[in-house]
Parts: C-alpha cells; sequence; structure tokens
C-alpha cells in the first residue's frame, strides 16, 4: 500500500515537472518570434554567406598577425592581474583562513557579484572610463578573471587538509607563516591550473572584445564584417581558430602535469 | 646509485629553470609592448558617472507599459536562454554518442566527433550570431540559433563523458533476461544518465543566460541591445538600472538552478 502511494506521488511529481517544462518552452517561443519557416527561408541566405566567405583571403593572414599577438598579450596581461588581485580575496574569503563570518561573507558576495557580469559587458563599461584600446580590454579581463580565479581558489582553500595546519598553530606559528607555509603549498597547484584555465577563456573573449571598441582582433572582425569583405572575416574566424586550439593544448598539457 | 640520484636533480633543475625562463620571456613580451595606462580627467568623470547611475538608476525604465522597458527585454533574454538550451540539449545527443569512446567500434570515430565538437566550442556565440542574423534576420530568434548551436559543443562534450563513465552491467543484466534494444535503453541506460545530463543542460543554461546578456550587441535580441545604446548615449542611469537587472536575474537563476543541481545529484 504504502509502496503504491510512493509510487503515485513520484509519478505526479515527474508529470508536474514535464508540464512546467512544457509550459516554460512554451511561453518562450510564444515571446521570442520563433518561426521554423523563417530559418528554412533563411538557410539559403546562410548558405550564400558561406559561400561569400570561401575561399579566405589568405593575404590577410600577415595583416591580422600583430592584433593577434596583441589579442594574447592581452590575454595574459589581463589573466595577471585578475590572479594577482584574485590571492587575497581567495584567503579572505575562505572558512577555515578567516574564522569570522563578518569578513568572509562580504568578500564573498562581491565575487558573485562580479561573477554575474559578462566580459563582453565590461568592456562596453570599460570603453568609457578608459577611453577605446586594449586599456580598456586588459581591465575588463582583469576583473572577469579575478571573479573566475579568486571563486576557483576560495573553494580549493577550503577543502584543503587541515592537519598540517593544526601542527603549525602548535608549535606557535604566527599568522602569516601559518598561510605561507600551511596554506600555500597544498593550493598552489589547482591556484595555477584555474589561471591557465581562465587563460584559456579570456583569449577567446579577448578574440571579440574588440568588437565594443576594448581592442584586439575584434576591431579588425568589426571593419571587415561593416564593409562586407566576407573572405577576410572568414580568415580572421581561421586564424582565430587556430590560436585557440594551439593554446588551449599548450595549456592543458600544462594542467595535466601540474596535478 | 649516487649518481643517478645526482643526474635526476640536475635534469629536474633544468627543466624548472628553463620555464621559469620561458615564462619569464612570455611576460617581457607581454608587458613591453602594453600601451601605458593613463588615466585622463575623463576617466575619473565616466567612473563617477558609472556609480552615481547605479546609485541612482533610471527606475522610469523599470516598467514602461507601452513600448520597450527592462522587464521585458529581460524577459526576452530568458527565453533565448531557455530555448538555446533546450535546442542544443537535444542536438547534443547524438554527438555526445559519437564522441563517446565505448560507443563506437573504432577509436578514431570518437576522436572525430571530440574533434567536431570542440571546434563548435571554439565557435564564439557572437561570431554566430551575427552567421545567423543574415539568415533569419534580427531578432531574438537569431540569438536562440546561436546560442543553441554554440552549447551543442559544450553539452556534448560533457554528456559524451558521462556516457563513458557508464556502468553497463545493469543493461547487461536486462539483456540476459530477454530485454529488446529499447527496453535496455530505457530502463538501464537512460536512468543512469539522466541526472548528470540535467545537471550540465541547468549549468550550461546559467551560462547561457550570461551569454544571451550580450548577444543584443550585434542585433540578435535581448537587454545588449538597449544596453548598448545607452552606454552610447550616455545615460548613465538608464546603464545603471541595467546592470542591476542583469546581476539580479543572473544571481536569482543561479540560486534557482544551482538548488536543483543540488538535489538531482
Amino acid at each position: 500500500m504504502d509502496a503504491l502511494k510512493k509510487r503515485r506521488l513520484s509519478l505526479m511529481k515527474r508529470l508536474v515537472t514535464l508540464i512546467l517544462i512544457i509550459i516554460i518552452l512554451w511561453a518562450s517561443s510564444a515571446g521570442s518570434e520563433v518561426s521554423i519557416s523563417s530559418l528554412i527561408d533563411g538557410l539559403p541566405g546562410m548558405g550564400s554567406l558561406f559561400l561569400e566567405m570561401l575561399p579566405p583571403d589568405w593575404s590577410y593572414f600577415s595583416y591580422v598577425t600583430d592584433p593577434m599577438l596583441e589579442t594574447i598579450r592581452m590575454a595574459i596581461i589581463g589573466t595577471t592581474y585578475g590572479a594577482i588581485i584574485a590571492i587575497p580575496f581567495a584567503l579572505l574569503s575562505s572558512r577555515n583562513v578567516v574564522k569570522w563570518p563578518v569578513i568572509y561573507y562580504p568578500f564573498r558576495f562581491v565575487m558573485n557579484l562580479i561573477r554575474t557580469i559578462p566580459e563582453l559587458l565590461l568592456a562596453a563599461l570599460f570603453v568609457p572610463v578608459l577611453g577605446i584600446g586594449d586599456n580598456a580590454g586588459i581591465m575588463a579581463l582583469s576583473v572577469f578573471s579575478f571573479g573566475v580565479i579568486a571563486k576557483l581558489a576560495y573553494e580549493a582553500v577550503e577543502a584543503i587538509d587541515n592537519g598540517p595546519l593544526e601542527a603549525m598553530t602548535a608549535v606557535g606559528a604566527n599568522k602569516i607563516q601559518w598561510i605561507f607555509y600551511g596554506v600555500v603549498p597544498q593550493v598552489i597547484a589547482s591556484f595555477v591550473s584555474y589561471t591557465l584555465y581562465c587563460f584559456e577563456i579570456n583569449v577567446r573573449a579577448a578574440a571579440i572584445l574588440g568588437y565594443v571598441g576594448a581592442g584586439g582582433i575584434g576591431l579588425y572582425l568589426n571593419n571587415t564584417l561593416k564593409l562586407f569583405q566576407y573572405q577576410r572575416v572568414s580568415t580572421i574566424i581561421i586564424y582565430t581558430l587556430i590560436v585557440v586550439v594551439i593554446i588551449d593544448m599548450i595549456s592543458n598539457k600544462c594542467r595535466e602535469k601540474l596535478i | 646509485m649516487n649518481e643517478t640520484i645526482r643526474k635526476k636533480r640536475i635534469m629536474r633543475r633544468i627543466k624548472i629553470w628553463t620555464s621559469v625562463i620561458i615564462i619569464a620571456v612570455i611576460y617581457i613580451w607581454a608587458f613591453s609592448g602594453m600601451p601605458a595606462m593613463e588615466f585622463k580627467p575623463s576617466a575619473v568623470q565616466a567612473i563617477k558617472a558609472i556609480f552615481s547611475g547605479l546609485i541612482h538608476p533610471d527606475w522610469d525604465y523599470f516598467y514602461d507599459p507601452e513600448g520597450e522597458d527592462l522587464l521585458r527585454t529581460l524577459l526576452e533574454t530568458l527565453y533565448i536562454a531557455v530555448l538555446g538550451t533546450f535546442i542544443s540539449s537535444i542536438l547534443c545527443v547524438p554527438f555526445a554518442f559519437w564522441a563517446a569512446r565505448n560507443m563506437n567500434k573504432y577509436q578514431f570515430v570518437s576522436s572525430i566527433g571530440k574533434f567536431v565538437l570542440s571546434a563548435i566550442r571554439v565557435f564564439p556565440e557572437l561570431i554566430l550570431a551575427l552567421l545567423f542574423i543574415a539568415a533569419v534576420g534580427t531578432g531574438p530568434f537569431a540569438g536562440i540559433l546561436a546560442l543553441g548551436f554554440h552549447s551543442i559543443g559544450m553539452l556534448g562534450k560533457l554528456f559524451g563523458e558521462s556516457i563513458e563513465d557508464m556502468d553497463f552491467s545493469s543493461s547487461e543484466a536486462l539483456k540476459s533476461c530477454g530485454a529488446n534494444k529499447i527496453q535496455t535503453l530505457w530502463f538501464a541506460i537512460v536512468p543512469q544518465v539522466m541526472p548528470s545530463f540535467v545537471s550540465f543542460t541547468l549549468y550550461r543554461f546559467e551560462l547561457s543566460v550570461r551569454a544571451a546578456t550580450i548577444l543584443g550587441i550585434v542585433g540578435a535580441g535581448g537587454i545588449g541591445a538597449p544596453l548598448i545604446f545607452a552606454l552610447q548615449g550616455h545615460k548613465w542611469d538608464r546603464v545603471g538600472m541595467i546592470l542591476i537587472g542583469i546581476i539580479v536575474m543572473v544571481t536569482i537563476i543561479d540560486y534557482i538552478s544551482a538548488t536543483i543541481r543540488k538535489r538531482i545529484v
């Protein structure tokens, strides 16, 4: 009897969930002008756009190498700044380093707030402040990577082994020694790995930041798109893909070695 | 004995020093080409304007019975994220089986599948949105298609990995009792992969909401377009209102999604 009731209840739950999902999907498609017919009508247009992109303008490769390097440079500097700012924040928002909730909750709150804003929005905000160019992109990437690295790092700090820390307290280490010899050696590998991971994300992000005026190759993407030079657009896209894949590969190798 | 240890130590030292030198060279290259960070007086003004906009947001924009307002565009952003995630969660299934090592007889088939998935992942949403705008015109539908296509890469990879981790003993047990293919799929494989599948989809939904907020910059619907217009027109109070709206929406979505994911896994 009891089993039957339970079964009926779980069936009801599933039914309610299914209905809820269907309602959400229906409301979303009603509210956003989805039409399969326009997709089918538009596919030839998309196809002709693809054809216009071929063949890529190979001579443009050497022309966009400089902005490509600039993009990578932005990602490197942005990630580094972000990682450096993330260190104190990660320590101050871990429960086992700072014992008082009054301190670690506000720090976590700031981190969560920053992580809600996508990097392109940050770039759009920094462009009016720092002017059009690399600096806006670097600052946007720094703030963004700060959010990501600090979050991952504080979770790593909270997961460390308590034994060495207790031993150090027992022999009378002060707080700074405690952090340097107890906490840091345990989290340094994962911290570097998270930074590399964030660097991978940042290279991808940096490639489109120029679209809002924050430097890098995105600026050229925007210009060529506006001038309908689709062969050059495809050159830029292919170039970005190659660079991203190579950087991902290197970074993955490094991360595998670290952990 | 001593000799080998010493050799090992020297080798390790060489390795460490080469990596230090490589990192140093990369950093010198990166910082030498950096333009000087200079604060113009206009920068301070802009920062002040942004903060005063955040403190005194344009509440009239929050709800406007006629015309565009914050609530409507935020809802549109959510629609884009929901439908984009839904499309990709269905389309990713065949890709996931293609990329799973234990579902293909030959290793190279799944390797190709993995490569295709990573190629899809590398394509930024913004460029995809531009391509789809060429097909279906500006509007949220282009954004939905862009997100739907882009998310296949990530969902297919994660889902394929969870298929690889699957335990086949229950499906073998069912088969030996005489269950047919559909029955084994439904009673042995689906219950096993479903929780992780739902959890990955929800996680991707969180990311899609963030991505959908910027798609409007190229005209693919959502909150991005009014934000860019407000930024270009220096209407800081409106920028503040939109930013607050985005932050609140993303926080709520993250919270709900994280709660559901915790209950599933």
